[in-house]
């Protein structure tokens, strides 16, 4: 008899506490945000890190009924590390997301635990145009390479540049950048007089820019991930080569918002393309600069951070239109087809490739109130991801 | 072909810059010490961050990271390194290189992960051009201070080390520790000032580096490498090994990334293959040698 009750009370005490902790499970809704804070690319995981933190204080943390929670991890920039904490995420925490993402191999890697888990997965970085087909559960906040190299290759030869060298560094997106830029430049007549790739640890522009030099091209269109563009750009001026007549052209990431004061004068007139600029003149993203400058110390946000905040943008709106309920499924599809004003300008999540569709601006850099900006003069609108068409 | 071969000179002198310390140590003291990229980290820092915090010239920041780099070589020394000197090179490795990812993990966290950048003053940005064509000799301003450094540094190490009493002293120390100090040269104190040296060298080569070679955390380990290479093939008996392994293998580089750049990166790696297989010990060795 006394056993019994002693048994009983066990039970009772399990039954209790595994009703606290299902309650506790429906009552909150994880996000796993997996990105890189230490390593090469920790500059990215920083912007887009204070992008969501700001979505989240400007958007309250309850929707439809359930709290978010944000769980922020750390990869390292390896793409090893990625998947095994997206398994952990998915596995232990039991996360309703999967988000972040900062470069194209941790993206690729995590691409099959999102199709098993049936757990969308969000990214806000990564660029390679190859992404989103990797696992259908995966959408795309950020931009394609593509995308940004297509709108060039249509501006640079209506602009009389028609002879030009492409230098990429490479990997995934540079050798996207390349292959999309080459490909729409010989479509509007121009040319492509050689094709450089630089290994992705190079510590020494000096020779490919020499190359370049000696082949006296209209333009230099680069691709190096953001970072090793200043790099670039000042071996560039030191060597002479816009005062022999070679403009220096490319994808937003050689001008990174990020980085741009830190480059100085030499970095004036630049010309890219991209779909994001922090001095875009809009009234959301004027709202977005000066609240993100606000919340980070005077940090700019770049096009990595209008990628998180968006990403956090579609999460939030996906759970509002499943109603809290329902699993990956509901969710997926209520993020498929959102259309919306970014910070960015007018975007849209396409339904089928689930890949973002958004304005490219062409930006040339210029003096504002005493900082450098890239200061858009040129826009082609709604650009889908040419890397889907096949 | 000029301009690249002026390029390949600059970039082979910076090398040797980054490099020459590590030669020190590992030749003359015996110690392997992969920790030496860190040093030459520490310089750069001490170079960007004095210069964007609180707008000390760049000619000035060039003495003070090197004198920064050799207090911490010299502080380190007495702490951590002496006790290692006697224990097997297996455990000079594993603790260097232990310092290398502590000293990453240090400044990322401390100055975060993003490329540095040095603005240079205007009198070291420009370019001179000689002659026409093919046979056009342009020279940026920069590089061309480098080889000048590097090459006072040359002539000063050389005679250091071959001239003067310290020099002899030090040579004596590294070749029989007990008798040296039997005849009343201060071991200890012959090595400190070594070691310090060494790692003053690689802040300075750092600092001068970070224009060219860019200056993140990972700075010790991406250029680990190349400071092996510079040592293994060189030799580490001498100066002017390393001073003409870092001059061949900045050429090969800058040439081959020009001439062949879908091969670009391996021709060096090619080369020591070649070299290390024709001569095991590096191109100069010592008669007799360890």
């Amino acid at each position: 008899m006394h056993k019994r009750q002693v048994f009983k009370a066990i039970a009772l005490a399990v039954a209790a506490l595994a009703a606290t902790q299902s309650i506790a499970d429906s009552g909150t809704f994880k996000i796993g945000l997996i990105l890189p804070m230490t390593g090469q690319q920790a500059s990215t995981g920083r912007q887009i890190e204070a992008a969501a933190k700001l979505y989240m204080a400007q958007h309250g943390d309850t929707v439809a009924g359930k709290k978010i929670q944000l769980i922020i991890k750390d990869d390292t920039t390896i793409p090893d590390v990625t998947k095994r904490l997206a398994q952990e995420l998915v596995v232990n925490e039991k996360v309703d997301v999967l988000a972040g993402f900062g470069i194209t191999p941790a993206a690729l890697a995590t691409a099959p635990i999102a199709t098993q888990s049936k757990t969308p997965m969000v990214v806000m970085a990564a660029a390679t145009s190859s992404i989103t087909q990797a696992s259908p559960y995966i959408v795309r906040t950020s931009f394609t390479l593509a995308q940004a190299s297509v709108a060039m290759g249509d501006w640079a030869p209506k602009n009389g540049i028609k002879k030009v060298v492409t230098l990429v560094s490479d990997y995934g997106p540079g050798i996207d950048a390349e292959k999309y830029f080459i490909e729409r430049l010989q479509f509007n007549g121009g040319q492509v007089v050689d094709s450089l790739r630089v290994p992705m640890r190079n510590p020494d522009f000096a020779p490919f820019l020499q190359k370049v030099r000696d082949a006296k091209p209209d333009a230099l269109f680069v691709f190096v991930p953001s970072g090793a563009g200043a790099a670039v750009m000042k071996q560039f001026l030191e060597r002479g080569m816009d005062k022999a007549g070679i403009k220096l052209i490319g994808t937003g990431d050689v001008t990174d918002d990020d980085q741009l004061n830190d480059m100085g004068d030499g970095a004036l007139n630049v010309v890219t393309s991209h779909h994001y600029a922090a001095a875009h003149p809009s009234a959301v993203n004027k709202k977005f600069v000066e609240a993100f400058q606000k919340a980070n110390k005077g940090m700019r946000p770049n096009f990595m951070a209008v990628g998180g905040y968006d990403g956090m943008r579609v999460i939030y709106e996906a759970l509002k239109a499943s109603k809290g309920q329902g699993g990956g499924d509901a969710l997926l599809a209520a993020m498929k087809g959102q259309i919306f004003e970014s910070p960015r300008g007018p975007m849209f999540i396409d339904s089928q490739t689930r890949d973002v569709v958004h304005n490219i601006y062409l930006r040339k850099v210029q003096r504002l109130d005493g900082q450098l900006h890239n200061v858009e003069f040129d826009v082609i609108k709604d650009v889908k991801d040419p890397g889907k068409s096949k | 072909m000029l301009t690249i071969l002026f390029d390949g000179i600059a970039y082979g002198m910076l090398l040797f810059i980054l490099a020459v310390g590590l030669s020190v140590t590992m030749g003359l003291m015996n110690f392997i010490n992969l920790a030496h990229g860190a040093f030459a980290m520490v310089g750069g820092y001490i170079t960007v961050l004095l210069m964007q915090k609180f707008g000390v010239p760049f000619l000035v920041c060039l003495p003070l990271a090197f004198l920064g780099s050799a207090l911490l070589g010299a502080v380190l020394e007495r702490t951590l390194y002496r006790p290692l000197y006697h224990k097997p090179h297996l455990d000079q490795v594993l603790f260097s290189i232990g310092l290398t990812f502590m000293a990453v993990a240090t400044a990322d966290y401390f100055i975060g992960s993003s490329q540095q950048i040095v603005q240079l003053p205007e009198w070291l940005k420009g370019r001179t051009e000689l002659g026409e064509g093919a046979w056009m000799l342009g020279m940026g301003h920069y590089r061309l201070f480098i080889i000048a450094v590097c090459a006072a540094l040359t002539v000063g190490l050389q005679y250091v080390l071959t001239q003067t009493r310290f020099g002899s002293r030090l040579r004596a120390a590294v070749d029989d520790q007990r008798v040296a100090a039997g005849l009343g040269i201060n071991v200890n104190w012959v090595f400190l000032g070594t070691f310090a040296v060494g790692s003053g060298l690689a802040g300075l080569g750092g600092a001068l580096g970070a224009e060219v070679l860019g200056l993140d955390p990972s700075f010790p380990l991406k250029f680990m490498i190349y400071f092996l290479i510079v040592v293994a093939v060189g030799g580490t008996s001498s100066i002017t090994g390393p001073l003409l392994a870092a001059l061949l293998l900045g050429i090969a580089d800058v040439a081959g990334k020009y001439y062949i750049p879908k091969l670009g990166g391996f021709v060096v790696y090619s080369l020591m293959i070649v070299i290390l297989v024709w001569r095991p010990h590096g191109l100069f060795v010592r008669k007799g040698g360890k």
